[in-house]
């Protein structure tokens, strides 16, 4: 019997606002515990928490971009639960009337391109932090109650880990473009919970679902759902029912363990939110937000493909995410060559950022420094090999290739008189290969190619020492 | 009676509360006769009446992105029961 599995997400990001989404405290992380709080935020008795007009523009700007009906009237609620991370034992939230409903996103695995439904985005207060480090107790930090965040959820479109990894990116490179969260996993920017559950393929009917929370990085997230799915499989096989319930994903172990059932249900008594008006969103507003949304992973790729002619897949791996993106083009308007700027910047960049411990956020060479160094390959001042070395002493040095290759006599021999002096010795030298090109064996071009390199230390320039190579043995063969 | 002694003693649990059996059957009278009244309420015809979303007619009460002054962590913890290391100590919870 074949299984599908079914997959539904939840999504959950901090919003880039610079105070909390009810008070005026900063978000900032890794500040010391308790230090960014207030009454608002701590849960006295008596305080009114007014809303951030960023978050609503910020959560708008979300929306839109992830292709959602943007509500006309919407409203906080409360959700309560008791749970010391949550110092007024309930969270703002939104229940029935969202902020933004209905969206879609596109998705491509394995080259089959698939629409995963989004059922609606709220915006809610992030919760503290408990610390487990005391002897007699649990300590809590409050600095990150009240950051505000989004939560996305989709419909159970989604089919594999893979699935479930290729949305997830594609909403944190659409999020990030937008600039209205970092989406940065290790600080908890962005958080997977995940539905799943397993059916017959060809059945309609939901299978029992159990949801997986608080998964914090991609790798996380597909091991998770792999686990899961095999788990539930083989209950299925053995002929057990699965248990409705809140399993704990243990990223170290790489398995999950039952958390709570589902018979201490959830009954969160949500109600509206008193202390807090209904947010009316006008047409205008709406449009606004919209006409100054920038141009998305999709349109640029599309963009990349047509105006700079490179191929689905350079243009693919650019606009991936918007710094990479940005540097891209301010390169591009420097030196109009795309395809040369791509290739650098997918081949040989990546393994440097890696051997540097750098990303693209904070990379240690400009634009203009890469495009410097392109034209001196370009205008064969430098080989392409002699390049990949000048940008290695980039990255580490983040001097000007110029000055690397003037300091290190890096410049190719261009020069045929002095090429050629090299080379007559080296032909004189190896008759063998004469005369295995007099038989026909063009191989021993390739030796002798290789012996000019060595003598000159790599700084020949390749088509020049070859057509040199070819006159000076056509002499010697005559 | 429109409440039941389950519904009584299912809500204390969501409320942490805990009664004795004479006083969850007093509630469940009680809390009852209070429902049973807003069920008045039912006999009206709202069916041209727009759903009431908010009791407040207000809308659109927010505030600019500004950062202010915080209380320093000595302030924050001044009124906690218990504290260490500069947090809320609570008694400890489970993961
Ligand atoms: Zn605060």
């Amino acid at each position: 019997m074949e299984y599908e599995i079914v997959i539904g997400m939840e999504i959950h990001i901090e919003l880039g606002t610079k105070t909390k989404i009810f008070c005026s405290c900063p978000t900032e992380f890794g500040q010391d515990e308790n230090t960014h709080t207030c009454p608002v935020c701590l849960g006295m008795p008596g305080v009114l928490p007014v809303l951030n007009e960023k978050v609503v523009e910020y959560a708008t700007r979300a929306g839109l971009a992830l292709n959602c009906e943007i509500a006309h009237f919407s409203k906080m609620d409360r959700k309560n639960y008791f749970y010391p991370d949550l110092p007024k034992a309930y969270q703002t939230s939104q229940f029935d009337l969202p902020i933004c409903t209905g969206g879609v996103v596109g998705i491509e695995v394995d080259r089959v391109k698939k629409d995963i439904g989004i059922t609606r985005i709220h915006i809610e207060e992030d919760a503290g932090k408990l610390l487990h480090e005391s002897a007699d107790g649990t300590l809590l930090d409050v600095n990150r109650c009240g950051v505000p965040l989004i939560e996305i959820v989709t419909e159970p479109d989604l089919r594999s880990a893979e699935e479930a990894r290729a949305f997830a990116e594609k909403v944190r490179n659409i999020l990030e473009y937008t600039g209205v969260s970092d989406c940065k996993m290790e600080q908890g920017s962005m958080r997977f919970d995940v539905n799943l559950s397993i059916r017959e393929k060809g059945c309609e009917v939901l299978g029992t679902r159990t949801e997986m929370k608080n998964l914090n990085s991609f790798r996380a997230l597909i091991r998770a759902v792999q686990y899961e799915s095999k788990r539930q499989i083989i209950e299925i096989k053995k002929g057990h029912t699965i248990i409705q319930e809140t399993r704990k994903w243990d990223d170290t172990k790489g398995s999950s363990s039952s958390l709570r059932s589902k018979e201490e249900a959830h009954d969160y008594r949500y109600f509206p939110e008193p202390d807090l008006v209904p947010i009316v969103l006008e047409p205008a507003y709406i449009e606004k937000i919209k006409s100054e949304l920038p141009e998305l992973p999709e349109a640029k790729k599309k963009r990349y493909i047509d105006e700079y002619k490179l191929p689905e897949y350079d243009a693919g791996v650019l606009t991936t995410t918007g710094v990479t993106a940005r540097f891209f083009e301010e390169a591009v308007a420097l030196y109009n060559e795309p395809k040369q700027i791509s290739n650098w910047m997918m081949v040989e960049i990546p393994p440097l950022l890696k051997e540097n411990e750098l990303s693209m956020e904070n990379i240690s060479i400009t634009p203009a420094q890469l495009v410097a160094l392109l034209k001196l390959v370009k205008n064969n001042e430098i080989s392409g090999n002699t390049g990949k070395e000048v940008l290695k002493e980039m990255f580490s040095t983040g001097k000007n290739p110029g000055d690397i290759v003037k300091e290190k006599g890096l410049a190719q021999m261009s020069d045929a008189g002095e090429l050629e002096a090299i080379i007559e010795k080296i032909v004189s030298d190896n008759p063998k290969s004469v005369e295995d090109i007099g038989a026909g064996n063009d191989k021993a071009y390739g030796f002798l190619t290789g012996q000019v390199m060595k003598a000159t230390k790599g700084k020949a320039n390749a088509q020049v020492a070859n057509e040199i190579i070819r006159a000076v043995v056509a002499k010697h063969l005559a | 009676m429109s409440l039941t002694r389950e519904d009584v003693t299912y809500v204390a649990n969501l409320a942490r509360l805990e009664f004795s059996e004479d006083e969850v059957t007093a509630l469940a009278d009680q809390l009852g006769a209070v429902l049973d009244y807003a069920e008045t309420l039912s006999g009206l015809d709202t069916s041209k009446i727009k759903a009431t979303e908010h009791v407040l007619a207000v809308q659109n009460v927010f505030r600019e992105d500004e950062i202010k002054p915080c209380l320093t962590n000595e302030e924050a913890l001044a009124n906690a029961p218990e504290s260490e290391a500069g947090c809320f100590k609570v008694p400890r919870v489970m993961e």
